[in-house]
């Protein structure tokens, strides 16, 4: 019977455990870790291993089958494997331990509390409900899985600079250490509209109620879409926001709904 | 006196670490025989709570290969994890060189840059 896990699958390398060069070994791990395991490249282990039982892990040993110790988990012999093979009986020993891992989504939001003031403008700007807040009113990320992928628009809005996407090409949002320009230039954007040139959901309903009319008078919905096209591409400029992102927007109608059930959370939140 | 462990981040889900840099500390921690923990992504470990994160908060002094301080500390911190300051260096395969990486990384002597409080911009120079 398969089950979901939380924890990422452990393969453990005991020293007294090599393959025929530290080439191979060499490949292996990165091979491992690039299908998403774990390593843990043990020194020093006592005989039989010494390791305790785990629904995750999956030992190495250069023992035959009938030699390996009792307890749970799986083992796999790395006896005249190359990386590959190897590899593979890795992949098998997972599946006969019947775990599937929950998929994860590797791009949202990191808050570094040092700088958050606990503003609740994130909490206001997303559309997509990826932060919430504690027991103790505090801002948090709740839904990572939620979180639009390559899309910093977030961190952006951050008067602090206090959002971080980790896996983002630049600073300060990727982590690095936020300079005095950074903060001259979030001082700059302290209000939303000043990002995107005006507040990001009337700009779309003005812009949806200018489609609406164009449509009944002119019927020409090619002229609407690029005209929506040309928008977008701006927004898309001025915030990095993928326009994939900006694509899928939801209605002007549920964005109003969305960002008007965002701004009661935030206000109580706040406290108001 | 034990060495620091070390744990490697191979961030397997994004191109921002040169992947020459990943490959040359990878392949030195590979061959030098010393015990370390490799895992395929830091921000999966966080994003899955995943108490692999507590064991590397328990093991002391640690070194972290993977990139900047500030992100990997709050990386930790979203998963309800926090690391002594004074026993975390974390080594930040982004921006140093593959060279300079395995370096630190194997040096024995730890040397602490966990960010503690808000990471001010740098004071502006008073002209006298």
């Amino acid at each position: 019977m398969a089950f979901s896990s939380n924890e990422t699958f452990n393969v453990v390398w005991p020293d007294e455990v090599d393959c025929s060069s530290p080439e191979l070994r060499f490949q292996s791990i990165a091979s491992l870790l690039e299908k998403g395991y774990s390593v843990s490249r043990k020194t020093g282990l006592p005989e039989g291993n010494g390791l305790t039982e785990s629904q995750n892990t999956i030992f190495l040993t250069e023992k035959s089958a009938n030699e390996l110790p009792s307890i749970r988990g799986a083992y796999v012999s790395t006896r005249g494997k190359n990386s590959v093979a190897l590899v593979d009986a890795i992949e098998g020993a997972k599946s006969s331990l019947g775990l599937i891992k929950r998929e994860w989504k590797p791009w949202f939001p990191v808050i570094d509390y040092d700088r958050c003031t606990n503003c609740m403008q994130c909490l206001s700007f997303c559309l997509f409900g990826v932060y919430g807040v504690d027991d103790g009113r505090r801002i948090q990320v709740q839904n990572n899985d939620n979180c639009k992928t390559n899309c910093p628009a977030c961190s952006r809005v951050c008067p602090e600079a206090a959002i971080m996407f980790p896996k983002y090409k630049a600073g300060p949002i990727n982590g690095d250490n936020v300079s005095d320009e950074d903060m001259r230039r979030e001082k700059m954007k302290v209000d939303i509209s000043s990002l995107l040139g005006g507040d990001i959901y009337q700009m779309l309903r003005v812009r949806s109620e200018r489609a609406k009319s164009r449509f009944s008078k002119e019927r020409d919905s090619e002229k609407a879409l690029n005209e929506r096209q040309k928008c977008l591409i701006k927004l898309a400029e001025s915030g990095d926001i993928p326009a994939e992102v900006l694509m899928s927007l939801p209605s002007p109608e549920e964005i109003k709904r969305r960002a008007e059930e965002a701004a009661v959370k935030a206000a109580a939140a706040r406290g108001n | 006196m034990n060495s620091p462990k070390i744990v490697y981040c191979h961030c397997a889900y994004a191109q921002v670490v040169p992947r020459e840099t990943k490959e040359a500390v990878l392949k030195r921690l590979c061959d030098s025989g010393v015990e370390f923990e490799a895992t395929s992504d830091l921000c999966e470990l966080s994003a899955r709570k995943d108490p692999v994160l507590l064991k590397i908060a328990s093991m002391g002094e640690v070194k972290i290969a993977a990139c900047f301080p500030r992100a990997v500390k709050w990386l930790f911190s979203a998963a309800g994890t926090e690391l002594d300051p004074a026993k975390v260096q974390v080594i930040n395969m982004r921006t140093e060189s593959s060279e300079a990486a395995c370096s630190m990384l194997m040096d024995p002597q730890i040397v602490p840059n966990w960010p503690i409080g808000k990471a001010s911009p740098k004071p502006e120079l008073v002209e006298n």
